[in-house]
């Protein structure tokens, strides 16, 4: 240090007083350039030190921007063949940009029966369930934004831009991360976790449309307004409980305008591995709701169309089960995928006949209701981007009590059932073209013949699927 | 009834709060760096490897063990540059262990402390399945192997600091013994220097990068594309003109389209083990590079 220190000094001052290095004699010109000669040297010797400090610091850094710093040491090294590490792409206001995410969807239908007369015969009609219009038409395109919102907690905003050009928000949640110990706290808007198929999007269905149990019984997909806690059992086998409290608004509930909770669900998953080429998941869930004047038309025993109305509690039980074989665990070539769900509803309360008394024959009367129904599927690919699948549906109108109604409505004693059939074609994880055969009987004596094509596209930021 | 409840609750309570094993617990995303983990800590970890060999790695599952697995894990060893986009992050995202999550020091993310090669100048999914980041298959270059294991001792030592010091002197020993390697590796690859081939998927970059070998053609048409029949007769006809000498698959992939080219262009189809356990010899990382460099030379005469 000191060396070099008066080295340097020496030097300044030599440069500094080109007077007095005029008048120096030879002898001190050479003592200069010595100095100069030992400074060159001593800090060589402290860059060739340095760059092996910076070696040795390339080769056990623990940190990411020491590693990023290291391509740069050799000073000749060609730009082009300098590669940028990725943590220094991200720069600027667009580095926070949530990542985001479009589906595009659309399909071509043609049915035998008219779509506009869509019901499941027995069943309560349960909302937006019809499959879809006659020729061509657009399908729900998709608009998924997520991001970390701090360090605590995760947002994810998916809405759903119909084809009557509206908006509807299917998902908008934040997800506390910094809870630990296998907890998950949920809140906001978000597809409930009961059964296999009801937390996936549309557009990762393995059918253009969805089980009847899920349009008899939820109205297609059970959205809940509320908040979820799940938490994941420190096994190694795959344990999870979960529980939602929400506003109960979504069918078989209905809008309830009181205060506290309006829909209670209750489940729990397992699964595992059997092997390298067996993976399983299996659930059992439950939901209990209230519905207040939930209103339909239905056909009375003179063949009228009455106005009645249902209150009183629902209450549903689900068991699911799906299993996925892949070679050896490599799903790309061969795979197969069997899942079955089978669904248990209760309803119990007041049954309102001729509600709007315009058959003049208005009557309340006790109602009691227990059905239920499952369907079974199986997709197989048979061959890189290539998948077969089948479908069948059915559904059990049970037992139901009318009270006094009975004297104007029949006890339901048909099954509605489906099958259906799916040819698919993946050309990349982004995009899927899809035609779908169904054979639906849902109403006594009336057979559809549904027939689709569907594409699905996905552009934008590489989502990761459900299990 | 009560009982059986409180019974039960007593069970869940004790498996929640007993920690699960004393070992560190790693999950690693994919066989070369559970071995690697393997190499380091010994028996002071324990050690998950979520996929195997004969899984194409681009396309795993969130499946319900992988997230029971990453909701006890001390430390998740990734190759990351979007290896695992399609899977990890939901695993994480479900196992409720903060631990683990990205940015925090249980998170160890391999490509991090490697050049990628290959970084995109374009970022189209027009151009396939394309790494923004770079090529993720790091692991066919041992010196990238060596690159990762400093770094990740050290993490094993950052998070289990009782044992730091046998995590250290194992470090050691396998830096000296794995150098060693390498130079015999270089020695017996030497006649591999400038062999013109063909790959199945842009899987070998960094192992090309090392030994020397000059890439003609790739069967798929685009990174992660399944080959074509027209893709592959292109192939052929560039086969024609610029002859190579066999075409390189992993084990992992089908053998159709490599068997397809090697019939008709007369050249050796190779498999190589791409990772640990890919084949019977690549039992450990040792055997992955002695049986990759073995059939290599095989499939070059």
């Amino acid at each position: 240090m000191s060396n070099s220190f008066w080295a340097s000094g020496a030097l300044a001052l030599a440069l500094l007083t080109p007077n007095m290095a005029g008048a120096a004699s030879d002898a001190d010109l050479a003592d200069i350039r010595d100095q100069i000669r030992q400074l060159k040297e001593n800090y060589e010797a402290r860059i060739q030190a340095l760059e092996q400090r910076l070696k040795e610091a390339e080769a056990r850094t623990t940190q990411p921007a020491a590693a990023a710093a290291a391509p740069a040491a050799p000073p000749p090294a060609p730009v082009a063949a300098a590669p940028t590490p990725a943590s220094a792409t991200a720069a600027g206001s667009a580095a926070f940009n949530p990542a985001i995410s479009a589906v595009l969807q659309g399909t071509y239908g043609n049915f035998s029966q008219d779509p506009n007369k869509y019901a499941l015969s027995g069943f309560a009609p349960s909302g937006d369930i019809a499959p879809g219009k006659r020729g061509f038409s657009l399908g729900e395109s998709e608009l998924a934004i997520s991001a970390s919102v701090d360090d605590k907690f995760y947002g994810n905003l998916i809405v759903s831009l119909t084809p009557e050009n509206t908006l509807s928000v299917e998902e908008a949640y934040g997800l506390y991360t910094g809870a630990g110990n296998g907890l998950a706290p949920k809140f906001g808007r978000f597809f409930s976790g009961l059964g296999y198929l009801n937390d996936q999007h549309q557009h990762v269905w393995d059918f253009v449309d969805a089980p009847l149990v899920y349009q008899a019984f939820l109205g297609g997909q059970y959205d809940v307004d509320g908040v979820q806690l799940k938490w994941l059992a420190p096994t190694d086998q795959f344990l999870e409980f979960g529980g939602e409290l929400g506003s109960g608004e979504g069918f078989p509930g209905t809008s309830q305008n009181k205060n506290g909770i309006g829909s209670g669900i209750a489940y729990v998953h397992t699964g595992g591995d059997i092997g390298a080429s067996n993976s399983w998941r299996a659930g059992l869930s439950y939901l209990q709701t209230r519905a207040r004047n939930r209103d339909y038309s239905q056909t009375d025993i003179h063949g009228n169309d009455a106005q009645v109305g249902f209150s009183g509690s629902s209450r549903l039980a689900v068991a699911d089960f799906v299993w996925k074989y892949a070679p050896n665990g490599n799903a790309q070539d061969t795979n197969f995928k069997l899942q079955a769900e089978y669904f248990w509803r209760r309803e119990n309360g007041d049954f309102t006949y001729d509600r709007d008394a315009s058959l003049g024959f208005t009557n309340t009367s006790n109602y009691g209701a227990r059905q239920s129904g499952f369907y079974v599927q199986g997709v197989y690919q048979f061959m890189p981007t290539w998948r077969v699948g089948a479908r069948y549906d059915y559904l059990i109108p049970g037992n139901v009590d009318y009270g006094t109604n009975a004297a104007y409505l029949v006890n339901p004693s048909f099954h509605p059932q489906r099958a259906t059939v799916m040819l698919d074609w993946t050309p990349s994880e982004f995009s899927r073209f899809r035609l779908q055969f169904a054979q639906a009987k849902l109403r006594e004596g009336i057979t559809d013949n549904e027939f689709f094509v569907q594409y699905i596209l996905t552009l934008g930021a590489h989502g990761a699927h459900k299990y | 009834m009560k009982s059986h409840l409180q019974w039960l609750c007593a069970v869940l309570l004790a498996g929640w709060l007993l920690p699960a094993s004393a070992a560190l617990s790693v999950f690693a995303t994919v066989p070369e760096w559970g071995a690697l983990v393997e190499e380091l800590g010994g028996d002071k970890v324990k050690i998950y490897t979520a996929t195997n060999a004969l899984q194409d790695p681009h396309h795993v599952e969130a499946k319900p063990s992988l997230i029971a697995r990453a909701r006890g894990a001390d430390l998740v060893v990734a190759t990351g540059a979007e290896l695992e986009i399609g899977w990890l992050p939901l695993v994480l995202q479900q196992a409720g262990n903060p631990k683990v999550q990205p940015g925090k020091p249980g998170y160890f993310e391999a490509a991090t402390f490697v050049t990628l090669l290959d970084k995109p100048t374009r970022l189209d999914r027009a151009d396939g399945d394309v790494h923004a980041a770079g090529d993720p298959h790091l692991q066919t270059d041992p010196r990238n192997i060596a690159k990762v294991a400093a770094p990740l001792a050290a993490r094993l030592a950052e998070l289990d600091p009782e044992n730091a010091a046998v995590y250290q002197s194992r470090y050691k020993a396998f830096a000296e013994r794995w150098t060693a390697a390498i130079a015999n590796w270089d020695k017996q690859a030497a006649p591999l220097r400038g062999v013109p081939i063909v790959v199945q998927h842009k899987a070998f970059t960094y192992l090309i990068a090392w030994v020397g070998l000059k890439e003609v053609a790739t069967l798929e048409p685009k990174p992660g594309v399944e080959p074509t029949t027209s893709h592959l007769g292109e192939v052929l006809a560039t086969l024609q003109r610029t002859p190579a000498k066999m075409v390189l698959r992993a084990a992992y992939q089908s053998d159709r389209a490599s068997q397809w080219i090697a019939e008709r262009a007369k050249i050796n189809a190779v498999t190589l083990p791409f990772t640990v356990g890919g084949t019977e010899q690549a039992k450990d990382l040792y055997g992955l590079f002695d049986d990759t460099i073995a059939r290599l030379l095989k499939g070059a005469q």
